[in-house]
């Protein structure tokens, strides 16, 4: 309990989002959400084969052929966030913490609103698959794709480890399988979906997924709520009352110094901004119209589901919270207090239970177990888009291989993925992986946003600024979370972190931009002149979509 | 695009008045975006007993949960103002611009 509750309030709580750590036990063989999973495995596969009879061209591929409409992707995309790691971690956060639970999830939503008033659209006017297709439109392909391509990359396959390991603790806890078979099942599974379906698979496994986990998380609020008559006030005097302090109602100590404060909103502002998987879901809807809309949808979704998992982990505290039924004796006698079974990240799950008995707990299992599913299958996706799309199509074969050539490169890139993130997800299984979303994060606001940004903001951005600054970005974000308490004390066990701050994205941020600047103002060679010519061509089309890619018929 | 097309359009009133427009009506929202959520996490980090008020006299509920849950409202609330005007106003200059651009 010690143990999880540590991991619970160091950097874990910052991206509880995103990753599920600490020690598990392996619980009981649980039926009735083996069969409800085996369904909604089997729909999925039946998705795959109608996707995939329809994915015929790299774009029906890439982009399940740009015709998705607004609603559809923002629910797509809120699917994207809300992962099994964020259902549990935020619930569980909340359930542990009250108020600061509510913080951390605020910092998750308010990237949004950004990037639909500064990228969304201009994204989808000017890109195809990727978003280096953006970054690279009047730059020199060959760098630019690669800086983007591996920028992509290495934040997707920091993002599947943590997933896998995830997914492994969670299932051995949830379904009581052994986690090398867990693993193996979500990387196979995932493999058969983005292989055979491609994007218009991925997609709908996504929508399904988070129809599913809105509902379940929506009954649970409800139940919770109608025990106290639908009135706050009760329930939280009745939390207040079970955990004896009324700490939980007000901010914690998980946000103390303002650096800190700001260097976590930053990287959660602006890394929302550059995740791969998320920027490549504004290529699927026909147009900046639709682009518009998902984002405004998404919003819509992921907010609502903040809020529901804020009440599920207030109805933790009082129907789960020292409820015998789910207390964990053998723990309790050695640490004292009140550990539930299975630790804290359990917290939703039994109060599925409580709420709606066995039936509820195997529905929300299985939920939780598809949202994983679903989850890397989306990484995976973008992960092999940046290998085939950026850099066999655009930087080995320089832009001339062709559509089908380029789909297969995909496909195989993502056989490959899914292996390798069973290997890393078998091989991380007793690491502590906590800071790895966190610098999944710092990477995708330090590297691949300042980039993309002012790719389309800033006219006199050259192929040398943002190559160097955006490197720079990249190096500071990664040497400066290996010297943070997240690696060099809780991974290397030293006594001290050298660079005092868990979150570097304010030092790393800036660097990048920083370097763009400073690299492109003194860039004075002919091609950099040559690229800030090329902007206005690059911004009217931004602007008014004139030239952009359409959607395809089916 | 040629570039006889991108003089063309960067001179058209209606292009500039897109442009203008959207990118001021963009950068008010962010902004506002940013001191809504930049001033809720300073507000933490530098007296958080603020939002530990209760609410009323002798209740448990504190001014923070309001504020929080408006913080996610807020988010919500601004994208839809955006959408709904670039949905319509600009989108519909950017119709006016392209169909020039097409027809001469």
């Amino acid at each position: 309990m010690k143990t999880l509750l540590l991991v619970l309030l160091t950097s874990f709580a910052a991206f509880a989002g995103e990753a599920l750590t600490g020690e598990v036990e392996k619980q009981a063989l649980n039926m009735s959400a083996i069969i409800m999973f085996l369904i909604f495995v089997g729909a999925t596969l039946g998705i795959t084969y109608w996707a995939a009879k329809r994915t015929k061209t790299a774009k029906d591929f890439y982009t399940a052929g740009g015709g998705i409409t607004g609603f559809q992707n923002g629910m797509a995309i809120a699917g994207d966030y809300m992962s099994a790691a964020s259902f549990l971690g935020i619930s569980a956060l909340v359930y542990a913490k009250g108020y600061d639970g509510l913080i951390y999830s605020i910092g998750f939503l308010v990237g949004w609103p950004i990037i639909l008033f500064m990228v969304a659209e201009q994204l989808r006017n000017l890109g195809k698959y990727t978003f280096a297709d953006v970054a690279s439109y009047r730059l020199r392909q060959t760098p630019i794709r690669t800086l983007a391509a591996f920028g992509s990359i290495l934040t997707v396959v920091l993002y599947l480890i943590a997933q896998m390991v995830g997914a492994g603790k969670l299932i051995q806890l949830l379904f009581g399988l052994d986690y090398e078979i867990a693993v193996i099942l979500v990387g196979v599974l995932m493999i058969l979906y983005v292989t055979f379906g491609g994007m218009l698979a991925t997609t709908w496994v996504q929508i399904i997924k988070a129809f599913l986990l809105l509902s379940g998380a929506t009954f649970m609020a409800i139940a919770v709520m109608a025990h106290y008559d639908f009135n706050f006030e009760t329930l939280f005097a009745t939390a207040v009352q079970m955990k004896e302090t009324t700490s939980i109602m007000a901010p914690g100590g998980l946000v103390s110094d303002p650096v800190s404060a700001i260097s976590l909103g930053i990287a959660l502002m602006f890394g929302t901004a550059g995740l791969p998987h998320i920027l490549m879901r504004f290529f699927t809807v026909s147009d900046a119209k639709e682009a518009r809309k998902s984002v405004f949808y998404a919003t819509g979704f992921i907010g609502y589901f903040y809020i529901l998992t804020f009440i599920i982990g207030f109805g933790a505290i009082v129907m789960v919270f020292q409820n015998p039924q789910y207390l964990d004796l053998a723990k309790q006698a050695v640490d004292g207090g009140s550990p539930i079974l299975g630790g804290d990240n359990m917290a939703a799950i039994h109060l599925s239970h409580a709420v709606g008995g066995d039936f509820f707990l195997g529905f929300i299992s299985a939920v939780a177990f598809a949202t994983i599913l679903a989850v890397v299958s989306g990484l995976t996706l973008a992960g092999a888009s940046a290998i085939s799309h950026d850099l066999y199509a655009s930087v080995i074969r320089k832009g001339k291989a062709d559509g089908m050539m380029e789909m297969k490169v995909s496909k195989v890139s993502t056989v490959i993925l899914g292996i390798v993130a069973i290997y890393l997800g078998i091989a991380f299984e007793d690491q502590n992986i906590a800071f790895m979303v966190g610098l999944a994060f710092a990477i995708a606001a330090s590297a691949n946003f300042p980039i993309l940004f002012l790719s389309m903001y800033w006219s006199k951005l050259t192929t040398r600024g943002a190559l160097l600054g955006g490197s720079l970005g990249l190096l500071t974000a990664a040497v400066l979370v290996v010297l943070g308490p997240t690696v060099w004390v809780d991974v290397l066990k030293n006594a001290e972190a050298i660079f005092p701050y868990k979150y570097p994205a304010l030092f790393s941020v800036s660097a990048a931009f920083i370097g763009i600047w400073f690299f492109s103002i003194t860039d004075k060679s002919d091609n950099a002149a040559k690229e800030k010519e090329a902007y206005e061509a690059q911004f009217i089309r931004s602007q008014t979509g004139i030239g952009a890619e359409g959607a395809v018929e089916h | 695009m040629k570039q006889e097309m991108v003089d063309r359009i960067k001179n058209d009133p209606d292009f500039l008045q897109l442009t203008r427009e959207r990118s001021k009506f963009a950068w008010t929202l962010t902004i506002v975006m940013l001191v809504i959520y930049f001033g809720f996490v300073l507000v933490i980090a530098f007296d958080p007993s603020i939002l530990g008020t209760p609410l009323s006299a002798g209740s448990v509920t504190t001014v923070g949960i309001p504020v929080g849950v408006g913080v996610i409202l807020s988010a919500f609330i601004l994208t839809g103002i955006y959408v709904r005007r670039a949905n319509t106003e600009f989108d519909e200059l950017t119709a006016k611009i392209k169909a020039k651009a097409k027809g001469e």
